[in-house]
């Protein structure tokens, strides 16, 4: 590859992944390449893959190391249909050998599983059963959603074919002020990025306040840039992300970041300093509005869901929960919290946490990918109102079409239970 | 796939993303033919019932955006549909619908040049979408070869099917 004609510029951190999952020396936008798979995940859509794997005469998995399943949408099944799919998912496994199965009792959603177990370090081509498989970019890899007939030929051949995308810039500054988060970071890049913003794209995240979030909100980060269209969030790998996989990394890391001349499609800049909390109002991820304006309109709610792998972590237990002690739900209002692993459930035991919101008056479920997507628990009816700390507010997302759906960060969540209305979290700081 | 693909027009507005084709409620039926009854009941309730093998959907920007069920594809093909046409497609859809076979074709421009129940004729190769009604087209750039010889082989399957048969002559895995 030597007499290669080099681009002429630097690579960016996304493009070095590619190029290395592919065995090349160096890729561009738009090149269509096949990529070797680091790490292959699936949930209850896996269950699908099942009969494109059999018609495809594969018998072995190419790796079994490599394929994690872990269930999450209907935990502990729910419906004879959601108990079918675990079923043809065990059968799978014992069939074909596959040992990393985190089934009830171990589960947790798919994406926390990844990322608190150490499958995805950087370096990384990941492939999941799930679009939010961005957010394990985080670590500094290529993550990203498939469906099921194309993970029922990964798992056959144990590669994929990829455009390598184009990357956009986004370079943050500033500091948060208080009761401002990561979430309302993203929601702000939401607002000007847009759900189209980023299609078959890479969105890397740069920039001082970058370096100093925590791998938790590097997730919440990465995680939305789904909702921009993009193919994976990504952040290079540094001391943080070092620190987190030190002793979890369940293979070699090949730690790499853009060069200083790396081509950007575009750079997004965004200084956090005086920033508001934000909010995306229905029906849009993208309909992003300061929260202090949209307080203003007293918007009553009828549900609160703090959870999904958007923002039901540790962290954002605890600081919801220090916001809820010594509060109580609000009359009429059903507040869900959902841990979004067993692990942050049993720290939540060990902490109080979880007495701290059921003698609020809140529902705090098992680990579960819960009342986001709206095939499970915690369904809205029509008309209703929901304030919640997930990802998507689409028509019927969480139940009847007309239902809205504001999507926030978990202490506005946790405010806005308190309050009975979409609120303000520095109200109550 | 045919090279040149005629059908009866459904037309569809912009964002309309996976809940809205096929609601998160359905996720747990895994059989097609069960799915199709529910295909677009947000977005378009009469479709799957008046739905004909052949139709084509048109579509405005972002067609199948959020998540990343293959259930939505699924259920279209399962109706028959002979292509989904689109301003632009979300990442996932886009894999899925071509991975199964189902002609999938982003042409700029494309939605505003139909109505519910035009005849539209796309043209694989030459990368034309015309309205046999009024006669307009949009071009659109071919697919890359990579994804017209998945198209011909009928989809994601089939192609593996031939590379690990040939692989192993005998017809055994890998």
């Amino acid at each position: 590859m030597s007499d290669r004609p080099s681009n002429g510029h630097g690579a960016t951190l996304a493009e070095k992944v590619l190029a290395r999952a592919s065995g090349l020396e160096e890729v561009s936008p738009g090149q269509i390449v096949e990529g070797t798979v680091d790490l292959a995940m699936m949930h209850e859509q896996g269950a699908q893959t099942v009969a494109p794997f059999h018609q495809m005469g594969a018998v072995k998995v190419w790796d079994p190391d490599r394929v994690v399943i872990a269930i999450d949408h209907w935990v502990p099944a729910s419906t004879e249909g959601a108990a079918v799919l675990h079923r043809i998912l065990r059968k799978f496994a014992a069939e074909t050998g596959l040992p990393h199965f985190y089934d009830v009792g171990r589960h947790g959603i798919c994406h926390q599983i990844l990322a608190e177990n150490g499958w995805v370090v950087p370096g990384d081509l990941a492939v999941g059963t799930d679009s939010h498989t961005n957010m394990l970019g985080a670590m500094g890899a290529v993550a990203t959603g498939i469906g099921p007939t194309e993970m029922a030929a990964v798992l056959a051949l144990g590669r994929l074919w990829l455009k390598v995308p184009p990357t956009i810039q986004v370079h943050v500054q500033g500091s948060f002020g208080t009761g401002v988060t990561a979430k309302d970071l993203v929601l702000r890049i939401l607002g000007e990025v847009k759900t189209t913003g980023a299609t078959y794209k890479a969105v890397e995240f740069t920039g001082p306040t970058v370096e100093r979030l925590s791998m938790p909100e590097r997730f919440t980060i990465c995680n939305m840039t789904t909702e921009m269209g993009a193919k994976t969030g990504i952040v290079g790998p540094d001391g943080t992300t070092q620190e987190y996989l030190a002793k979890i990394a369940k293979h070699p890391m090949h730690p790499m970041t853009s060069d200083r001349d790396a081509r950007y499609e575009r750079t997004v800049e965004i200084d956090v300093g005086g920033m508001p909390p934000m909010v995306a109002c229905p029906y849009s991820p993208d309909n992003v509005r300061p929260l202090p304006d949209v307080v203003k309109e007293h918007v009553t709610i009828d549900q609160a869901f703090l959870g999904s792998c958007t923002n039901a972590r540790i962290e954002d237990l605890r600081e919801g929960a220090a916001l809820m002690k010594g509060r109580k739900v609000a009359p009429g209002v059903r507040f869900i919290v959902s841990p979004a692993s067993t692990p942050i459930y049993d720290q939540c035991l060990h902490e109080g946490i979880i007495e701290t919101f059921t003698e609020a008056g809140a529902v705090f479920t098992n680990s579960s990918c819960s009342a986001c997507f709206g095939g499970n628990m915690g369904i809205l009816a029509p008309d209703e109102v929901c304030a919640s700390s997930s990802n998507r507010n689409f028509p019927g997302r969480m139940g009847a079409k007309d239902a809205r759906i504001y999507l926030m960060s978990p202490a506005a969540v946790v405010a806005s239970a308190v309050r009975g209305e979409v609120a303000d979290p520095r109200e109550l700081i | 796939m045919q090279a040149v693909i005629e059908g009866r027009v459904w037309t569809l507005g912009a964002d309309v993303d996976t809940d809205q084709i096929i609601s998160g409620k359905y996720l747990t039926i895994i059989d097609p033919n069960e799915l199709k009854k529910h295909v677009f009941e947000i977005a378009l309730p009469e479709f799957a019932k008046e739905a004909r093998a052949g139709d084509i959907i048109i579509a405005d920007e972002n067609f199948g955006c959020g998540s990343s069920r293959e259930h939505a594809p699924q259920a279209m093909r399962a109706l028959g549909v002979g292509a989904v046409v689109a301003d632009s497609f979300a990442r996932i859809f886009f894999r899925n619908a071509i991975n199964l076979g189902i002609p999938t074709v982003e042409a700029r421009g494309v939605r505003a040049l139909f109505e519910k129940g035009d005849t539209a004729r796309i043209e694989m190769a030459a990368g034309r979408v015309t309205n046999l009604r009024t006669g307009a087209s949009v071009t659109f750039p071919p697919l890359p070869k990579h994804l017209l010889d998945l198209l011909e082989a009928g989809g994601l399957v089939e192609k593996v099917r031939r590379e690990l048969a040939a692989r192993s002559p005998a017809g055994g895995a890998p």
